[in-house]
């Protein structure tokens, strides 16, 4: 299986690509290198089989990018809060209704999530856990990590 | 042959154009929203769903209001620079630029708008 933008030569087995579990990537040459103009963008999502370390980075940036939606919900309650008291009670009231609570509970579990992930960005930077069985643990750690301090903020607050 | 350094030749020849800001940027302020992030969970857990007396109790505090403000602050300029990297690894040219712009404004709107009502709530 190859990605638009990839044009198939001849096959070389890469030991590092098909420890990652990539599919071996044929003699590659990317089509637009010549002109210099288009360059590639990344990622090949399609062209990869999912594993832990693939599966958790991506989910760092998911979650990263969509806790701009719970940032948006939480301003536009502190704004209802320091409007009036009829606004606060409109804002407040959707916040904690049954969809609020699943949307603020999703919300923390991406905080969490992130926050680990994040955590294990910062170790990463420092050149450690970058082994194969390592990473996989750290992301196993991440996402069972998330789950557990979830649980634990709710039960608290 | 020019008189210039091999420093001078090299610099902005890299894929990013620039130098290790922005990545430093995300480090730091990582840093700084694993020690407030869980802090705040609990500040904003707690007032959530709380009437209106005890919220507007709550952020006149100064730890609530302070931390608030600092999650809003690093927190959105972290997602804003985050973002940027997104659009940059999937768009290219003026929808890449147009993405870039209307997000940062955006992002530093919700970060007014947040600062305004603490502000409003606080003093």
């Amino acid at each position: 299986m190859t990605a638009a933008g990839f044009s198939v030569k001849t096959v070389t087995e890469s030991p590092i690509l098909s420890e990652i579990g990539a599919e071996p990537i044929e003699g590659t040459v990317m089509a637009g290198e010549t002109k210099g103009v288009q360059r590639p963008l990344s990622p090949h999502l399609q062209i990869y089989r999912w594993h832990i370390p693939m599966l958790t980075s991506i989910l760092t940036r998911v979650t990263g990018n969509a806790l701009i939606a719970s940032a948006l919900l939480i301003v536009w309650w502190l704004i209802a809060a320091a409007t009036s008291e009829s606004y606060f009670n409109l804002a407040n009231g959707l916040l904690t209704s049954f969809v609020g609570d699943v949307v603020m509970s999703l919300s923390l579990l991406g905080v969490w999530y992130h926050f680990l992930a994040g955590l294990r960005h910062l170790y990463y930077d420092a050149g450690k856990g970058l082994d194969i069985p390592t990473a996989e643990k750290l992301g196993m750690a991440c996402l069972i990590g998330s789950v557990v301090l979830t649980v634990l903020t709710i039960v608290i607050i | 042959m020019r008189y210039l350094t091999a420093r001078k030749r090299a610099e902005g020849k890299g894929a990013s154009h620039t130098g290790t800001e922005h990545h430093w940027f995300m480090t730091v302020s990582a840093v700084g929203l694993a020690l407030i992030i869980p802090v705040w969970l609990f500040i904003i857990g707690r007032a959530l769903g709380s009437d209106f007396a005890t919220v507007q109790a709550t952020f006149a505090r100064p730890i609530p209001a302070i931390t608030t403000a600092l999650v809003l602050v690093a927190g959105l300029q972290h997602f804003n620079k985050g973002f940027q990297i997104m659009i940059e690894d999937y768009t290219h040219g003026t929808t890449r630029k147009a993405f870039v712009t209307l997000m940062t404004a955006f992002t530093y709107g919700l970060m007014a708008t947040g600062l305004f009502a603490l502000a409003k709530m606080a003093l």
